[in-house]
């Protein structure tokens, strides 16, 4: 009797005990497969011949040569260097300014706060498409300036092969600053006020307490802000293919609508491996030494 | 003992049974396709009304989406998984590709049952048998190598038909443009500047040029001065479209010529569809003519690929289904409603528009001119990637200042790479 009451307890108490790791399990074994299972294959198959089908063929290297001397893959990168730095940075500044703006104690804050951060709630193919007719010259902006008599603006963009990947930052940027904001707003809102107050007594005016005091007290903030605005950058997709549909030609390409095109639409699953695995390189690229140095700060604090 | 018996008696006995069953069980088979909207849907909704009064059963495997990327996508899954449909919307040198993978069933029996040999014109036959033996069936001929154009604003400038030589279009072109109206209507879309490149290659260069550039990707033509040539006339019509076309859709161009914003377009018979769909008449509100060649025709020929099937019933229904298709009765309902003409002869055209008219007598024309070609912009020449690296070139020169000469050394390089 006793023995089995406590066998009974013992049982009790390493469920208790595992429960987290329990719950855990199917999700972990799920992603352990599908997430980095996938990758794997990916991987094999960027060195692999595949064309139509996926072929368990060696060939080395040579997609990736392939691919690195493809123009179109070059335009695809320069692209999304120029998005990404743009559309981070952008989206810092403005979402930066809103938040110091909105924590000025203003009121209708929660009315505003709403407004700004709206945008994140559609789906990015929304964006796209509502910008698409807002861009268009003959549609949007530019037709409505001319209707309204300044007939010598000019806003081609969408439609010049230059300057339509700047129309894609300019929707995304629209999308995701009050995201950002959001993120500043929190960790302003999260500063010791006592230091604040201190600063005062001591004399500094707003701007400096602002860039002396509180922003770099917010700097984690950035860095996650950074690695969130990073991967939606680099995985971007539907907003262009909604927006300028890789248009002109391909010259807002980005390399997730290059991977689209080679591999479900050329029957080049091998070149589109191989770009896929660069996309990841990328993301690791950024990825990595932030968690290194999360991870090496948690130890320091601890 | 006995009981062991008795059940194993009935089991054999029911199995036979099951058998005998799916022995004379109908014909069935899935067919995959995308063709989910408009007179595509009726199109479709007619091979199955006739397929199942013949006594088989119809099983619909539509996916929509991409253009037919992603029915694409189904079909390698099923392949790979080993349970492909019976028959899939399927066309051009794709259908090679799946046949170099030991995929499709051969049709060589139903083919010799129905004559195909002597109705089906032989480049199309090309193109759906593999190693002799046909493996799929084709629907309809699309001519790709068409002009759109709108006889009021063609009078204004006091023409009244399109052009027959490209020297001719660009006069006209010019005439139209001095007079204030858009010339040419188009949409500024990968495959809608390459459906343009192409007719030009036909008409400057000649079926025969056409054959060595874009079929067998001969580097001395697609480096030679009648290339740069095509390349010129490109940025000169490049110079003839609006201001706002990059990424417009093609039956929105449709809808400048029919509307009088743009005088002429570009673009295969679907576009008639657009035309008759408003209530205008061929001839008197808009004209169809071949774009400027020396008999050439440049066709798109949509087609459904029999894939390997286990089962007497799957196999019955696959047969039957290629019997219908390619049978008289199913092109031409098929046809009318999807604007094409059938791909087979001994079809009646009485029924069929004065464009439709035209096409095939343009088509019987061509055949014996040596100018019936496959269409490189609609993946009927080439394979995907050989087609897509002269798209790129294609599409990046017509959106850019690139010089001709640098297209030119572009294409080579980029044909070179994708063929290796």
């Amino acid at each position: 009797m006793g023995a089995s009451q406590s066998t009974e307890s013992n049982l009790t108490a390493s469920i208790q005990r595992h429960l987290s790791k329990i719950v855990v399990a199917p999700s972990f074994a799920a992603s352990l497969f599908f997430v980095y299972g996938f990758i794997l294959w990916t991987g094999y198959m960027a060195f692999s011949k595949s064309r139509m089908l996926p072929s368990w063929d060696w060939a080395g290297l040579r997609q990736y040569e392939r691919l690195w001397q493809m123009e179109r893959w070059h335009v695809a990168i320069e692209n999304l260097l120029v998005f990404g730095g743009l559309f981070i940075v952008t989206c810092l500044i403005i979402g930066c300014l809103l938040a110091v703006l909105l924590d000025q104690r203003i009121r209708a804050e929660g009315a505003l706060r709403t407004i700004f951060l709206y945008p994140m709630a559609l789906s990015f193919i929304v964006t796209g498409t509502v910008w698409k007719w807002l861009l268009n010259p003959g549609l949007g902006l530019e037709s409505m300036m001319h209707d309204l008599g300044w007939t010598s603006f000019k806003f081609d963009w969408l439609v010049n092969s230059d300057m339509a990947i700047y129309t894609v930052v300019i929707a995304a940027v629209w999308q995701a600053s009050g995201f950002v904001m959001a993120m500043f707003l929190a960790a302003l809102r999260g500063v010791d006020q006592d230091i604040i107050r201190a600063a005062y007594m001591d004399g500094a005016s707003l701007p400096r307490i602002y860039f002396g005091i509180i922003i770099p007290s917010i700097r984690p903030v950035f860095l996650s802000a950074i690695v969130v605005l990073a991967h939606l950058a680099v995985k971007s997709f539907d907003l262009v293919i909604a927006l300028t549909g890789g248009g002109p030609g391909y010259s807002s390409d980005l390399p997730a609508t290059f991977m689209y095109t080679m591999a479900f639409q050329r029957n080049q699953l091998g070149v589109g491996a191989a770009s896929a695995m660069m996309m990841l390189a990328t993301v690791m690229a950024i990825i990595v030494p932030y968690l290194y140095s999360e991870l090496r700060g948690g130890k320091k604090n601890g | 003992m006995y009981l062991r018996k008795t059940i194993l008696a009935t089991g054999v006995a029911f199995s036979a049974l099951a058998t005998a069953s799916f022995a004379h069980a109908e014909p069935t088979a899935e067919v995959l396709h995308w063709w989910t909207s408009g007179g595509e849907a009726k199109a479709v909704a007619s091979l199955k009304e006739d397929f199942e009064a013949n006594g088989g059963t119809w099983v619909d495997s539509p996916v929509a989406g991409g253009a037919g990327d992603a029915a694409m996508t189904v079909l390698r899954s099923r392949v790979l998984s080993g349970d492909a449909p019976a028959a899939v919307q399927l066309k051009g040198p794709a259908i090679q590709e799946w046949a170099e993978e030991g995929a499709l069933a051969d049709l060589n029996d139903v083919a010799a049952a129905e004559g195909w040999d002597d109705v089906i014109p032989a480049a199309i036959q090309d193109v759906m048998k593999y190693e002799g033996d046909y493996v799929a069936v084709p629907v309809n001929v699309h001519r790709v190598d068409w002009i759109w154009a709108n006889p009021a604003l063609l009078a204004k400038v006091g023409a009244d038909s399109a052009p027959t030589t490209w020297d001719e279009f660009n006069a006209l072109a010019d005439k139209l443009q001095a007079a204030g109206i858009t010339p040419v209507a188009h949409g500024g879309q990968p495959w809608q500047d390459a459906t343009v490149f192409e007719t030009v290659v036909l008409g400057l260069g000649g079926p025969e040029f056409f054959q060595k550039a874009l079929i067998d990707l001969d580097e001395d033509a697609l480096k030679s001065d009648t290339m740069k040539a095509v390349f010129d006339q490109m940025r000169k019509i490049r110079g003839y479209v609006d201001a706002d076309f990059p990424g417009r859709d093609w039956n929105l161009a449709t809808a400048m010529v029919m509307n009088g914003e743009a005088a002429m377009q570009i673009m295969g018979d679907w576009a008639k569809g657009e035309f008759l769909a408003a209530g205008k008449v061929p001839g008197k509100d808009f004209i169809c003519a071949a774009t400027p060649s020396e008999h050439g025709y440049l066709f798109n020929v949509d087609s459904f690929a029999m894939f390997n099937v286990s089962g007497d019933d799957k196999v019955a229904g696959q047969k039957l289904l290629a019997e219908l298709i390619v049978g008289e009765k199913f092109q031409e309902t098929f046809n009318l409603l999807k604007g094409s003409i059938p791909a087979r002869s001994g079809v009646s055209l009485d029924k069929f528009d004065d464009c439709a008219k035209k096409s095939e007598a343009d088509l019987e024309a061509a055949q014996e001119a040596g100018g019936f070609l496959p269409s490189m912009a609609h993946g009927m020449a080439l394979r995907g990637h050989l087609a897509g690296a002269i798209v790129d070139v294609v599409t990046a020169h017509f959106n850019s200042d690139m010089s001709s000469d640098e297209a030119v050394s572009r294409l080579v390089e980029a044909v070179e790479l994708a063929k290796d």
